[in-house]
């Protein structure tokens, strides 16, 4: 068993789905950070046979999780201070989404302007519906990659 | 110092909003004289980077009509866009000509782009398949005008409801108001799409959805023709099958009531026979007349003038 020591101040992300922690660790931006970051990668878990947990040690007022919601909203976000889990935050789904996915639209002007940031926003909070700011194309995981 | 504001959706003005452009259309109907050096000395830019006449001249006419001038280019490889040019540089650029800016576009929300940089107003004078606001505010203002108010009547849309966006910008738009219902008439591949009929749904706001035009004639208080090309079709017998359903003539009209009025974009192609156009209910050619109206109105609102 692997073990990695505990952090003074910072986020515990756990139950990330097996595989995706890579990702989470380019969309917030943890590749800038000049902080320890632990990545652990197929940690057995109960619930889910495998799964992927990140260790960020930082200032808790620093980082923006609201994007991981959009990832993968089953992710629990534990919050660090003085070595103890302080609050067990929930996911609010962002209301604007900046280069994370890209329109595949092919008639969106974001498809030749250059250096256009690719912004969607929620449309329809039930649903879980982004569209794309400037042509309304809903969102779509076979249509759009993440960037 | 006031806050400038653009034109790229219908709904970016509030009901109340477009009330108060819709009376000022309407002073501008009652006479025209007046309004004839409102925008002297100002320069509207018409930045049409695909082809089309009536909406550019429409433009061109309302502000020559105000008093201002016009310039800018009718297609794209008249434009510095053919050099390879963004529409945000493009946009500074013209910002520091005009006075106000009308840009038509082949990329969806390519005027959303240009209003995010520019310093001037910009109306979305249509971006692909997206928007069309100065079409809608023109059915608006046509069936306000024609009806003397935006509420409680019964419109069928036929055609082709799928891909048409001044058929969903209408929708939408009328959608904000009081008792509206909708009949839509179309052949099922060309349905009205799914998020719309949703929408509606979850207003409350009642519809149907029938494929012959003559059984739902008698219900309506407006007609909203649209084409139907060929090519949306999956195979031709259902083409062959289907097309007259959606030709407006004499005999449908027959059965459609006696203040009912027909409404077309433009432009029309077969889909609304000639023969109805000495109707007193054909009301497309008009809605050409309230459009530059709506136009004229919408330019003295993004310049602030009174």
């Amino acid at each position: 068993m692997l073990n990695i020591g505990k952090i003074e101040e910072g986020f515990v992300l756990d139950h990330i789905q097996a595989g995706k922690s890579m990702q989470i660790y380019r969309h917030l931006g943890l590749d800038k950070l000049d902080s320890t970051v632990a990545i652990i990668k197929n940690a057995k878990s109960q619930a889910m046979g495998k799964k992927d947990i990140l260790k960020i040690e930082c200032d808790i007022d620093s980082l923006d999780l609201d994007v991981l919601s959009f990832i993968d909203h089953n992710i629990t976000v534990n919050v660090i201070k003085d070595g103890e889990i302080i609050e067990k935050r929930s996911l609010v789904l962002p209301k604007e989404i900046t280069g994370v996915i890209r329109c595949h639209n092919p008639r969106c002007i974001s498809s030749i302007e250059q250096e256009l940031p690719q912004i969607f926003y929620l449309a329809d909070e039930e649903k879980e519906i982004y569209r794309c700011k400037y042509c309304d194309e809903k969102y779509s995981e076979s249509t759009i990659d993440k960037l | 110092m006031n806050k400038l504001r653009h034109m790229m959706n219908p709904l970016d003005f509030s009901v109340e909003e477009l009330e108060e452009l819709f009376d000022l259309a309407g002073e501008i109907e009652k006479d025209m004289d007046s309004y004839a050096h409102k925008c002297d000395g100002k320069i509207l830019a018409t930045c049409f980077y695909e082809p089309s006449t009536r909406t550019r001249l429409s433009f061109e006419t309302a502000m020559l009509r105000l008093g201002g001038k016009t310039l800018g280019f009718a297609d794209a490889s008249n434009s510095s866009a053919a050099k390879g040019e963004s529409v945000a540089d493009t946009i500074r650029v013209i910002s520091c000509f005009a006075d106000i800016c009308a840009m038509r576009h082949p990329k969806e929300g390519a005027p959303m782009v240009a209003a995010t940089k520019s310093s001037i107003p910009v109306i979305n004078a249509g971006d692909g398949g997206h928007q069309h606001p100065t079409q809608t505010l023109t059915d608006l203002l046509t069936i306000r005008s024609l009806y003397g108010k935006l509420g409680d009547f019964t419109i069928g849309l036929c055609g082709d409801l799928k891909f048409g966006r001044t058929v969903h910008s209408l929708i939408n738009a009328l959608s904000r108001y009081e008792g509206i219902r909708f009949i839509f008439i179309s052949p099922k591949e060309l349905r009205v799409p799914d998020y719309i009929t949703e929408m509606l749904t979850q207003k409350n706001i009642p519809y149907e959805e029938v494929i012959k035009l003559e059984d739902v004639m008698p219900q309506l208080d407006f007609l909203y023709m649209t084409r139907v090309q060929k090519e949306r079709f999956f195979n031709e017998e259902d083409y062959i099958r289907l097309k007259d359903f959606y030709i407006l003539n004499k005999e449908k009209m027959a059965k459609a009531k006696v203040n009912m009025y027909i409404l077309h974009p433009l432009p029309r192609v077969n889909e609304i026979s000639v023969e109805i156009d000495d109707d007193p209910r054909a009301a497309y050619f008009k809605q050409v007349q309230y459009g530059l109206y709506v136009r004229m109105a919408l330019i003295l609102t993004l310049l602030n003038i009174k």
